[in-house]
């Protein structure tokens, strides 16, 4: 049961998914002009999400991983659908203000990312509360984005009006523009209070999926998720090591590395081959300048470009 | 620059009396010495900084000085046709732009302040001196004394009506300076016109306010809203300035005056307003479904606010493109626009929305007008020789 209660946590405030993880920017924006559309929109989605959650994860074994996103998109679109039928029969006023986006909750990323992040890989009782967080975490962002318009651009609260009526309401925050100036408020906001918190000693690491998103440096070797082979993560490897070296101002004297030695053999062709085409430059401090300038400027892979590039003149010419 | 010239001769000179006394001679140069006294000039100033070496004396703040002499004909005139309101208008939109800018810049400067050293006791001690510096930190840190904000105020108060209430005036400047400008990282960042996006922005959360051109003076729809319901309209009037609209936009003349200061002045050049306002022209007489009529073009020309627009916004030189080739590309999008606005979109005018939506694709024009580097062939790609 702690763990239900730390999945519940973590979608509400450590990733929530609009504030945090920055998904489901379409209903986000696009519904949330008034608070009710904001919580009708964030309740709907969390029955799907935590109802295909506990589905998805239930049949986790069964489905093959090739075709996992087909099956899930088949179980979100089936709840999606009995959603849709009862909020016509029983909500039709909501229904009808949420119009398109209703079906569009099949395709919405954070059903799909919670399917395929967690759900896929965890029990079910855990994926049933992570569905339930993350629902929560969207309908109180929802809630917030469209209580802000709705306050500021009619003037009202659910509905209700709150402020006098010397207030002229501002029309831009009912609008498409406004939905971004108000979720980018709401993100500075609880970035701050995160960060003031965070002083205090309140640790808002990422709990994540139990994943760092860290392939690169990640020891699991047997994870499913990994999308690149092992040649691939020591080619990322090194390309993430070479800016460092330019940082410390050692990459131009490095001549042990091979990228190096490859961009030192290059710029040796290019001035033979400028030599050959009677291209001498004037004095050969500069031509020295210009090798150890290269030399630090260039990454390896453009090197590499540029070897092909100079042997090809360079047997054209021939 | 002369400081370090001066330097270098001084250096270059003290070298060569060491060189003259160990070789023997006490008076007058030889060739040779005369090179190496060449030599060390020359390499003391090739050591002088990184380029660019040739600085143009236009600084920032008398760009923007340029520009308020250049719009105060238009700003004078506004006062004049429409009553002390328009100064009212004019001022509450200035102060609120500088006091935003200032009071970010307050933010910013405390924010990055060194914490302050405690004593002893634990007081917090500030001394005269620091209390003085404090105070030019602040003054250098905001960025009020480049005016940069008193010319976006300005620009913003020359578009709103003058029966603007006060506070939406003020909650446009603080729009300006703080969404569009400040919080992308000041002057030079800004990716759309400050003045105009908050225009933009009243025009869009106020829009009653915003097109109420009713006043004392004037009644009735601005001469373009006229012309496009089909009635005629004085062009006279609307040259010399005396119809409704907003505060800066009616006058063309006092416009022109300003314009032929900055262009004097060398801060603005023709291709930007000229591309636009031709491109413009062509526009009406293909589709205005009028042809070639003088009348209706002068009508068209003069109406709304495309000469304020053309000459002091679209110039902007933070939010145009910065390749020649590019100017003219930005220039003919905007021509474009607006007679698409003007002409086929339900309202009467359309300059704001065409410059802020041409200062989006600034970046896209750049990038495919960019010119070929020294030493590059034509059409190739990045980096390649």
């Amino acid at each position: 049961m702690n763990k239900a209660g730390e999945r519940l946590y973590n979608g509400l405030v450590k990733e929530n998914p609009t504030f945090v993880l920055m998904l489901g920017m379409c209903p986000t924006l696009a519904v949330t002009t008034s608070a009710m559309n904001g919580l009708g929109m964030g309740l709907t989605t969390m029955v799907v999400l935590a109802l295909s959650n506990l589905i998805i994860s239930l049949l986790r074994n069964m489905i093959p991983n090739r075709v996992r996103i087909p099956a899930f998109i088949v179980i979100i679109a089936s709840f999606v659908t009995a959603v849709q039928l009862l909020l016509e029969a029983y909500i039709p006023s909501l229904n009808k203000s949420l119009g398109v986006y209703i079906p569009l909750i099949v395709v919405n990323c954070i059903i799909l990312g919670r399917a395929e992040s967690y759900a896929y890989s965890n029990p079910p009782v855990p994926s049933l509360f992570d569905g339930i967080g993350m629902g929560l975490g969207f309908t109180f962002a929802l809630t917030c984005i469209g209580a802000v318009r709705e306050l500021i651009g009619a003037g009202e609260l659910f509905g209700f009006a709150l402020m006098p009526d010397s207030f002229e309401p501002v029309r831009i925050f009912g609008q498409a523009p406004g939905a971004f100036f108000v979720l980018a408020a709401l993100v500075a906001l609880q970035n701050y209070i995160k960060n003031v918190r965070k002083k205090k000693g309140k640790s808002y690491e990422k709990i994540g999926s139990g994943c760092t998103e860290d392939c690169v440096n990640c020891g699991d070797v047997s994870c499913k998720k990994r999308f690149y082979d092992a040649d691939a993560v020591d080619k990322g490897g090194q390309a993430i090591k070479s800016p460092s070296e330019k940082k410390s101002g050692k990459g131009g004297q490095a001549t042990e590395s091979s990228p190096e030695k490859k961009s030192g053999k290059v710029n040796q062709e290019q001035e033979s081959a400028a030599e050959e085409r009677g291209e001498k430059s004037a004095a050969d401090n500069m031509q020295e300048q210009d090798r150890k300038g290269s030399m630090k400027n260039e990454s390896p892979r453009e090197a590499g470009h540029v070897a092909e590039k100079t042997q090809a003149t360079e047997k054209e010419e021939r | 620059m002369r400081n370090l010239y001066s330097r270098a001769v001084k250096f270059a000179a003290m070298t060569m009396t060491d060189i003259a006394r160990e070789s023997g001679h006490r008076a007058g140069f030889c060739d040779c010495e005369y090179k190496i006294l060449g030599e060390y000039i020359m390499s003391e100033l090739f050591k002088v900084s990184s380029n660019p070496h040739i600085r143009s004396r236009a600084t920032t703040n008398g760009l923007m000085l340029a520009v308020i002499i250049a719009l105060m004909p238009a700003a004078g005139f506004g006062i004049y046709n429409f009553g002390p309101r328009a100064i009212a208008v004019i001022l509450v939109t200035i102060i609120s732009t500088v006091l935003t800018e200032f009071l970010f810049g307050l933010y910013k400067c405390g924010k990055n302040r060194p914490q302050e050293k405690e004593t002893r006791s634990g007081e917090k001690s500030v001394s005269g001196m620091e209390q003085v510096s404090l105070v030019k930190t602040i003054f250098e840190k905001t960025t009020i004394t480049d005016l940069s904000a008193v010319v976006t105020g300005l620009l913003l108060a020359l578009n709103l009506p003058v029966t603007m209430p006060l506070w939406m005036a003020a909650l446009g400047g603080v729009f300006a300076i703080l969404v569009v400008k400040m919080l992308f990282g000041g002057l030079g960042q800004n990716f759309m016109n400050p003045a105009l996006a908050a225009r933009c922005f009243l025009l869009l959360s106020f829009p009653t306010a915003m097109t109420a051109f009713d006043c004392d003076i004037y009644t009735g729809a601005t001469p373009l809203a006229a012309l496009k319901a089909g009635e005629q309209v004085d062009t006279l009037n609307m040259f010399i300035g005396r119809t409704a609209g907003t505060i800066g936009e009616t006058s063309v003349i006092a416009l022109l005056i300003g314009a032929c200061f900055l262009i004097l002045m060398g801060v603005i050049d023709f291709r930007i307003p000229g591309s636009y306002i031709g491109t413009f022209i062509l526009f009406v007489i293909i589709f205005g479904g009028h042809g070639f009529d003088p009348v209706y073009l002068a009508a068209q020309i003069s109406g709304g606010g495309l000469m304020l627009g053309a000459f002091f916004m679209a110039t902007d030189y933070v939010t145009r493109p910065i390749t020649i080739k590019g100017q003219y590309v930005f220039g003919i999008f905007l021509g474009l626009m607006t007679g698409i606005f003007r002409i086929f979109g339900p309202g009467a005018e359309g300059v704001s929305y065409a410059i802020i939506l041409g200062n989006l694709l600034v970046p896209l024009i750049e990038k495919f007008t960019k010119p070929t580097a020294f030493g590059y062939r034509k059409g190739g790609k990045h980096g390649e020789k």
